[in-house]
């Protein structure tokens, strides 16, 4: 199995869309590129739980590694472990559903197929590197097509967004390219596994995991780097929000958790900061929600509430509440495009956003409300759903820890969880239920396209949220992998 | 023995010859411009793949002038450089009755830029900084009939005249101090004596003046404006270029006893032009100013590499320099298009570009973009590999003000960006026809700013022809 495959595919459909002519083409060509990177997730997943039943307990499966710049010791080293691959999955199925959701899309059709596509790109390559410097390119691609998708097609004051947006997660990756020299500097590689295993001086760890951790931080809206999120969210298209908060805002905590990985020391020392920021971020985010009259502001809003739990999980730093952070990751990215995709549906029929404007909808777009509203429980964590198995297991792993200041942090960000279900059920309960307008009546229900792409997010949801196992299964390997290194300081101090 | 003078000389009798073809058609009657641009694009292309072959290392005329594998690469470098601007120059060339002029004074120039890489004496260096500075002044003022133009002349002549004056003090200080100008010899005689630093300090403001370092990079902005397109390009791209290659070389090679001083020097240097460069260029609307501020803030990266004093920091460098030429140029290339097509020079002219012209938009977006350093473009990996160079002493202080600089840089390059795909404009530029010549210059430069970054054969060779020097 070439991992490299995860790159090459999504270029051949960028590179076919820029050949295509017509729009019928382009939007061909994107789904059936993005239905094969599905196809190639799924087939990834089956050879690697055949590995694994095969006996092969390397950390890494599918490993190559080629010299890139040779002078400088750079690897393009790829391999993935349970996490990664879990991240590459919910990567493939929300590419689907952006796409799907994106089928209407005329203006510049072209181009914003073709940038969909290379941001994937960047987050498949981004999470299967093995190699900082690899990581780090990855990361950086990535950037550019959010802030033209913000730009071109965004709605509101789309500039100024896309310009906050970039900047600030620009100014994220200067930090983690600081952080990435020093370790270089130190350790003379770039190599994540060389890294780990022969370690870095605690010195240098103390100095450049702050670089590093808050850089992957503004990617993943840690407090107080999450003021791009709001703004880019609401003015992005529906697709770019759907990949923006799916799948990009994943890729910083994906990087937090290699970083305190990497750096376990220096994680342990620095932990007291990383869960008191997460813990303002859910606190803040869930009482800023409640002040959204505008959907897309809600989503976004609560996006930052929910991945403050992603990092609360990887800074509490012991298996379970890891565990949590992944499953958060995957289950809010579930979640979030799934309501994205929603409240794109409602608006490109209402042409509103605003709750206030809204109600009823339940009468006119049953499928789109009953989406809405299986989004919204999900996102207040009702059990069967996603949402409540990630939560639960990062507040599982969070109450592990004896430390009083910890277990008060743990139920202050479980009470936010009451706060989530304030705003989700008002929210809803304006919008959806209740009568509707006369302007709204005669709307029409949702299309095909659109009903495959919700359906697509809803198994996923439903899957985590019925059987936590198979993920618990998929990733738990990895994440004792990463304890084991973990470990060894804990108990020694 | 005359053979091995031929074949080391090469680049340099190739520019001779064809200076003096030039001079004889001049003589001659009229032809078309269009052929002699031709003439002109294919000889420089033939001197490029010249230079591809055969570079051994040798020493002429008593150590005056050098040549190794090094030297003949970075040479071809402003070889490839001056073959880009003269094929996209070709829309403002082909009804120009000066054009021979024109060709005169760029060739005599890189002539002179040669001289100066090869030297290997004080003197020789001299005399190639001159011979390759004066013409460039007479070509900015080319645009006869523009005020602006001859003023920017006037500004580049006696600027240079100025920093060659402060160069040619610290020459003699420092033979005064040691009593050679031979490279070679002059490393044994460096002591850091308080005379001596003196002379290097005066040498070191005047090579900051020709790279337009902050504090000595006031006459860049008005210069680049005036000047023809082709001839900011020229000075932008080459004449910097040139200049930086003799800097290090004079740093790595001779100044090595005094590493700790010029370390210090370069940093200051380094963080102030980073600064000044990027605080300026946000306020620009001209885009020849615009990209003037630009490279200042381009040349305190470049700096910054050099400061890190390592293999990696010299092989970077010329790296930077490569991808420079492409990214630089290319949006010299498409800016060098509209203004001669329809004579906007604005980055206000270009809101809406992308409606009109979505090629050339795409073209000067990619360049934009990798002089921001922005993967997958190559401007990020030049980047990235000067920082890291200059991170090698373990000074990460200016590592994270470089840092921090490039996103205020991202912000103004992505303020372009804006303009031509997303701001709203009720008369964009129209519709331009390019030139298939100057259509083909951006198509190479645009395929060097993305081959180059994700190609490693291209560092690695520079990196195992600077290794040994």
């Amino acid at each position: 199995m070439n991992l490299t495959l995860l790159i090459l595919l999504p270029l051949l459909t960028a590179v076919l869309i820029l050949l295509a002519k017509g729009l019928q083409q382009i939007r061909v060509i994107g789904l059936a590129g993005s239905l094969a990177q599905l196809g190639l997730a799924g087939w990834l997943l089956k050879s690697f739980l055949a590995e694994r039943a095969a006996g092969n307990n390397a950390v890494h499966l599918f490993e190559s590694n080629q010299t890139w710049f040779k002078a400088l010791n750079i690897q393009y080293h790829i391999g993935i472990d349970g996490i990664a691959l879990a991240m590459i999955l919910l990567t493939s199925v929300i590419v689907v559903a952006g796409i799907l959701v994106s089928w209407t899309m005329d203006k510049l059709s072209k181009e914003y197929f073709f940038l969909l596509v290379l941001l994937s790109m960047g987050a498949y390559g981004f999470f299967i590197s093995l190699d900082l410097f690899t990581l780090f390119f990855f990361l950086e691609v990535a950037v550019i097509p959010k802030f033209l998708l913000i730009g071109i097609w965004g709605s509101g004051d789309k500039t100024k967004s896309a310009m906050k947006l970039a900047l600030m997660l620009m100014a994220g990756s200067a930090l983690v390219m600081v952080g990435l020299f020093g370790v270089y500097y130190n350790t003379h590689t770039f190599d994540m596994v060389q890294i780990t295993q022969q370690g870095i001086p605690v010195a240098v760890q103390k100095f450049f995991f702050p670089f590093a951790f808050l850089g992957f931080g503004v990617f993943a809206a840690l407090f107080p780097f999450h003021t791009w999120v709001p703004d880019g969210h609401a003015s992005a298209p529906t697709a770019a929000s759907m990949f923006l908060a799916g799948i990009s805002m994943k890729l910083g905590g994906y990087g937090c958790l290699r970083i305190a990985a990497l750096m376990p020391e220096a994680a342990h020392s620095y932990a007291w900061i990383i869960i008191l920021l997460a813990t303002i971020a859910i606190i803040y985010g869930a009482f800023a929600t409640m002040m959204q009259t505008d959907l897309k502001y809600i989503n976004a809003y609560s996006s930052i509430s929910h991945c403050g739990f992603v990092i609360l999980g990887i800074g509490m730093l012991n298996k379970t509440s890891i565990n949590g952070a992944v499953i958060q990751m995957v289950s809010h990215g579930l979640m979030t495009a799934l309501f994205f995709a929603a409240i794109g549906m409602i608006y490109s029929r209402t042409h509103t956003r605003m709750v206030a404007q809204l109600g009823g909808l339940l009468k006119a777009m049953p499928f789109i409300s009953t989406v809405f509203v299986i989004a919204g429980l999900c996102s207040l964590g009702l059990p069967g759903f996603s949402g409540f198995v990630a939560e639960m297991t990062v507040f599982m792993g969070s109450w592990q820890n004896p430390d009083g200041a910890y277990r008060f942090v743990t139920i202050l960000s479980g009470a936010s969880i009451v706060v989530t279900a304030v705003y989700i059920l008002r929210a809803t309960g304006r919008a959806i239920m209740g009568p509707i307008s006369a302007e709204h009546e005669l709307l029409s229900d949702a299309t095909w396209n659109e009903k495959l792409a919700a359906v697509l997010l809803i198994t996923g949801i439903l899957i985590i949220g019925l059987a936590p196992f198979l993920i618990n299964h998929l990733i738990t390997p990895s994440t004792d992998a990463i304890m084991l290194q973990m470990g060894k300081i804990i108990v020694s101090k | 023995m005359v053979y091995n003078i031929l074949i080391s000389l090469r680049q340099e009798l190739v520019l001779t010859v064809l200076i003096f073809l030039l001079l004889f058609i001049k003589l001659g009657k009229d032809r078309s411009n269009a052929s002699i641009l031709n003439f002109i694009n294919i000889a420089l292309a033939l001197n490029l793949v010249a230079g591809f072959y055969c570079h051994e290392t040798a020493e002429l005329f008593n150590g005056m002038f050098n040549t190794n594998a090094l030297i003949v690469f970075e040479k071809n470098l402003l070889n490839l450089a001056a073959l880009i601007i003269s094929m996209q120059s070709y829309a403002w060339l082909k009804d120009n009755k000066n054009v021979i002029e024109f060709y005169l004074l760029t060739l005599t120039s890189l002539l002179g830029m040669f001289f100066m890489i090869s030297s290997g004496n004080l003197l020789m260096f001299y005399l190639g900084l001159e011979m390759s500075t004066i013409p460039l002044a007479a070509a900015a003022n080319f645009d006869l009939t523009k005020r602006k133009s001859s003023e920017a002349a006037m500004k580049l002549i006696l600027s240079s005249a100025f920093s060659s004056a402060i160069l040619l003090l610290g020459i003699s200080y420092l033979y005064g101090t040691t009593g050679t100008l031979s490279f070679s010899i002059l490393t044994a005689h460096i002591n850091g004596s308080p005379l001596q630093l003196f002379a290097f300090i005066l040498l070191i403001a005047g090579f900051a003046f020709k790279i337009s370092a902050v504090p000595f990079h006031l006459w860049t902005a008005d210069v680049y404006e005036g000047s023809p397109v082709a001839v900011t390009s020229f000075l932008s791209v080459i004449s910097k270029a040139a200049v930086l290659f003799t800097l290090v070389n004079i740093l790595y090679k001779v100044f090595t006893p005094i590493a700790n001083t010029w370390y210090l020097i370069l940093v200051l240097l380094a963080a102030a032009t980073i600064l000044i460069g990027n605080l300026f260029a946000i306020r620009q609307d001209n885009f020849k100013r615009f990209l003037a501020f630009s490279s200042i803030a381009q040349v305190g990266f470049i700096l910054i590499g050099i400061s890190g004093s390592s293999q990696i920091g010299f092989a970077s460098l010329i790296y930077f320099i490569l991808i420079y030429i492409f990214s630089n140029l290319a949006a010299f290339g498409v800016v060098a298009v509209v203004s001669a097509l329809t004579g906007k020079e604005n980055i206000s002219d270009f809101k809406g570009f992308y409606k009109t012209n979505p090629m050339l938009s795409w073209i000067l977006t990619i360049a934009l973009f990798s002089l921001a350093g922005v993967p997958p473009t190559a401007g990020f990996f030049g980047k990235l590999f000067l920082m890291m160079a200059g991170a090698a002493k373990g000074n990460y202080g200016i590592i994270i003000f470089a840092a921090l600089n490039m996103v205020i840089s991202f912000y103004y390059y992505l303020r372009v960006v804006k303009a031509i795909f997303m701001d709203q404009n009720d008369t964009p530029v129209e519709k331009l026809q390019v030139p298939t010549v100057s259509k083909i210059a951006m198509y190479i430069c645009v395929a060097g700013v993305i081959v180059t970054g994700l190609a490693s054969a291209v560092y690695d060779y520079i990196y195992s022809i600077s290794i040994g020097l």
